[in-house]
């Protein structure tokens, strides 16, 4: 090649090894437009579709709870009818699962894991955009059912509710479809993860240098091909059940509920670790880079990250302690629950001791992830102590549980992820977002989120079930109602104020250069956006952190080169 | 003062970096400190006057009371993790900010004895939160016998030679619960006698509530009375109570049941066990009331054909 000769022409040993990039990309003739958008198997362009879209349902999904605690802001409250209520319940819920969290993580999954792993694109391209595709066409198959009616056995759909003899009209079945094409847009991208992370990495990642984020992904992937398999099983027994005369769930046939909520569950508690592993790895990713410092204990976090894995595909009937199930399995569930603190706490630990003697930068990524720290925290507790089953007796169904889950998968999950989204922003524009607007958008989030949500543990405590329309004024949870709306408000305030950043941001922020935080990872080495084939030069990695050698192989080589500079990729 | 000398002392406050990076952090740790006394005294209050606000509803039955103090050690026990973990983060993001001219941050990568420190030391904790729900578990769970100012129950052994009633079974009120869209029905042991929304009991008695649904899940709860019970159809579901006190104990349907959900309530009475004999004789009497007007109903049907 050219490019090798004119770099050991120029310098010898060392220096050879810094050289400016050849750019090769841009050959190929695309289509103009918006056909492009439509046909493109470019994992960075899907990835953008993958966050346009699940941002949008971030959106709805907000929207709809935020006429949810509009209408609990009072007792008796009038804004909407029981029937819609309980229709708004099952599409936030559905919403936000199924429609945001869960393919927000492929959206990053999408655009970084290539790079991060030095790859050119995911390993199948088309599938890639199919995974896309069908999310959406679930999302458009499941709104659809607003223009008839909304499914409304919440997201759970508990049978024999969701059967046909108490729920006939379609929301049901739209639902039913949503989890279809998600399952398998989730399962399809996930078996492209699996298969780019195991093969296509840079020369010399080794699994002991492969960034957090994507063992996250890695974890992420194997546990939606585990799990989805149950739930898509379980929605065709429903489907046949309302359609076609079977009577899986239906006791008067011989079948039974219980079943549903086995099988359910068994995909439900995978499933909130999908929502919160990837997570887990933008926080990993993300306090080493701000904190100046390698991250603490990298393989226990690995290491935790599979453990957590593993142990959620066995405690699944925590969600199931009030129905009636014998002892002896009551205690399992509360011990495999219990171990799986072990992990999440050491998680905790190691981030904590990464921000330990650091070097602290506050910028609007730091702020999220340490805002996740903080309330995550909280959410794990609250799960421990719904892990002891005589106390979740009390607990179950109430607010208490609706406040823990959204310590887990707002405080825990949406943090992550809007940190990942402060973090990498500049990488997918060239530009980076406003510092004012996101530490304004952190702090009305992060107050917004704990006046929600902290005071419905007291709500639920004070015996208020979830699920309900209205409440009397003699219950005593008036007060408690009137503050989590009020903080419900000031948290939707706060993100839109993150959603007008990107807008402006995108065409007026600063430019951002190849590597603005000084990061650790691959993806930060090319240029910003990244060009279409990503890297030229595959650069061989050495270590966890590669950007930090070559920073410094830059630097030792004595005349300065741009900030365009490269490793020869030796053994090519 | 003449603007000149005004700008000089402006200036020299502006540029005393020292002095001023020294307040500011005096200032931050008042204010860090003013923070962390607020939080404790907060803690403090709370068991006193906002108890209820942090702990589950108690006082009717003694599995209440059971789950109540359980729920106070595993809060108890995570306080401290809360408080060091919070206290770790804020103390880092104060102390450890990137300051000009600071200490470099330390390149460290791990510290073997440490993490298997707090791996284990989360462990010891987790063992000791299961032994303590081992110790109180038989308490939540098994229904006592019921007192001896309760109800008098069938069970009692009238001869000596006649076989002692099986155990766990003695000196309970058996009273079944049906979860029906959107109401509670109850049907009391012995006397065919029901109701509806309201359970009467007697205090100083064992109440076994056996659970059932007629069409969706349901779910039982009586928030001072203990836990909750699902009411799933197809099965049969059981919680107990013992109430000491008369006096009525409001609670609702816990799990989504369709759009009446919130209207789904619920409440028992407790009343003394005489009291409680004359409310099911009363019953009795009603429904013998009803059965009558109902067969002279058809009678007068019949003969007016």
């Amino acid at each position: 090649m050219a490019t090798t000769e004119y770099a050991a022409a120029e310098r010898p040993t060392i220096r050879a090894l810094v050289r400016p990039e050849v750019v090769m990309h841009g050959l190929r003739e695309k289509p103009g437009g918006w056909l492009e958008w439509l046909t493109t198997t470019d994992h960075k362009k899907i990835g953008i579709m993958y966050f346009f879209v699940t941002f949008v349902f971030f959106i709805v999904g907000g929207v709809e709870a935020l006429i949810i605690r509009t209408q609990l802001a009072q007792p008796d409250g009038t804004v909407v009818t029981p029937e819609i209520y309980n229709g708004l319940v099952s599409m936030h819920g559905t919403t936000m699962i199924f429609l945001f969290i869960v393919p927000v993580m492929a959206a990053f999954g999408n655009y970084f894991v290539p790079l991060m792993i030095g790859a050119r694109d995911m390993a199948f391209p088309r599938l890639n955009a199919l995974s896309l595709w069908l999310l959406v066409f679930g999302g458009v198959a499941f709104y659809a059912s607003v223009f008839f009616t909304p499914p409304g056995a919440g997201w759970t759909s508990y049978a024999p509710l969701s059967d046909d003899a108490y729920l006939p009209s379609g929301g049901i079945d739209a639902w039913i479809f949503l989890i279809h094409l998600t399952g398998l847009s989730s399962l399809v991208g996930a078996v492209n993860f699996v298969v780019t992370i195991q093969n296509m990495r840079a020369p010399g990642m080794s699994w002991g240098r492969v960034p957090l984020f994507v063992w996250s992904i890695l974890t992420y992937a194997y546990l939606l091909i585990a799990a989805l398999p149950a739930v898509a099983a379980a929605v065709t027994m429903l489907l046949t059940d309302r359609h076609f005369g079977t009577d899986f769930f239906d006791p008067t046939g011989g079948g039974d509920p219980l079943l549903w909520q086995h099988l359910f569950w068994f995909f439900g508690h995978p499933e909130v670790y999908i929502m919160a592993l990837p997570a887990f790895g933008i926080i990993s990713e993300v306090l080493p880079v701000f904190s100046r410092k390698p991250i603490f204990g990298y393989k226990a976090i690995a290491a935790s990250t599979i453990s957590i894995a593993f142990l959620s595909m066995l405690v699944w009937a925590h969600h199931m302690f009030t129905t009636p199930s014998p002892t002896v399995v009551l205690v399992f569930f509360m011990l495999s629950s219990f171990l799986i603190a072990v992990p999440t706490g050491i998680k905790i630990f190691n981030w904590l001791a990464t921000l330990w003697k650091g070097s602290i930068v506050f910028k609007t990524p730091l702020f999220f992830a340490v805002g996740f720290l903080a309330t995550f925290v909280i959410g794990g507790i609250t799960g421990v102590i719904l892990a002891v089953f005589p106390v979740d007796w009390q607990l179950q169904d109430t607010y208490f549980v609706v406040a823990h889950l959204h310590y887990v998968l707002f405080g825990g999950s949406v943090f992550g992820i809007f940190s990942g989204l402060y973090y990498w922003f500049p990488k997918m524009s060239g530009r980076l977002m406003s510092e004012a607007l996101g530490k304004a958008s952190f702090w009305l989030m992060f107050v917004g989120f704990n006046l929600t949500f902290l005071i419905q543990h007291s709500a639920g405590l004070s015996g208020m079930p979830r699920r309900i329309y209205d409440y009397p004024a003699d219950a005593g949870w008036t007060v408690f109602n009137e503050v989590s709306t009020f903080g419900s408000y000031m948290l939707g305030i706060g993100v839109m104020v993150t959603v007008v950043n990107v807008l402006i941001s995108i065409k007026k922020g600063k430019v951002a250069g190849n590597d603005p935080w000084k990061a650790n990872t691959l993806e930060w080495f090319t240029q910003s956006p990244p060009p279409e084939n990503n890297f030229d030069v595959i650069p061989r990695v050495r270590s966890l952190e590669p950007m930090k050698d070559i920073r410094r192989e830059v630097q030792q080589a004595s005349e300065p080169v741009g900030t365009v500079a490269q490793p020869v990729a030796s053994g090519t | 003062m003449t603007p000149a000398t005004k700008w000089i002392t402006a200036a020299t406050e502006r540029y005393d970096a020292a002095a001023l990076r020294s307040r500011l952090s005096n200032r931050r740790l008042i204010a860090s400190a003013a923070l962390a006394a607020a939080m404790l005294s907060l803690l403090a209050l709370a068991p006193g006057a906002m108890a209820d606000v942090f702990t589950p509803e108690s006082g009717g039955s003694p599995n209440a009371d059971d789950i109540d103090t359980l729920y106070k050690i595993v809060l108890y026990v995570s306080i401290p993790i809360f408080l060091l973990v919070e206290g770790v983060l804020i103390w880092s993001l104060v102390k450890f900010r990137a300051r000009r001219g600071g200490p470099q941050p330390v390149q460290i990568r791990g510290n073997s004895p440490l993490e298997l420190g707090w791996t284990v030391g989360a462990a010891v904790i987790l063992v000791v939160l299961a032994v303590v729900t081992f110790i109180y578990l038989p308490g939540i769970k098994n229904p006592p016998a019921s007192g001896p100012d309760g109800l008098a129950l069938g069970t009692q052994v009238a001869s000596i030679d006649q076989p002692s009633p099986p155990k766990g079974s003695s000196k309970a009120l058996e009273i079944g619960v049906n979860g029906q869209q959107y109401l509670w029905r109850y049907t009391y042991p012995g006397s065919g006698a029901y109701s509806y929304y309201k359970m009467v009991v007697p205090t100083n008695t064992t109440v076994v509530l056996k659970i059932t649904s007629s069409d969706v899940a349901h779910s039982w709860w009586i928030p001072k009375l203990g836990g909750k019970a699902d009411a799933l159809p197809g099965h049969t579901n059981q919680t107990w109570f013992k109430i000491s006190k008369e006096g009525t104990y409001k609670g609702q349907c816990a799990e989504l049941c369709g759009e009446g959900h919130a209207d789904m309530r619920a409440s028992v009475q407790a009343v003394s066990p005489a009291k409680y004999q004359a409310f099911v004789a009363n019953k009795q009497q009603e429904l013998k009331a009803a059965q009558k007007a109902l067969a002279a109903q058809r009678t007068a049907r019949e003969e007016s054909q």
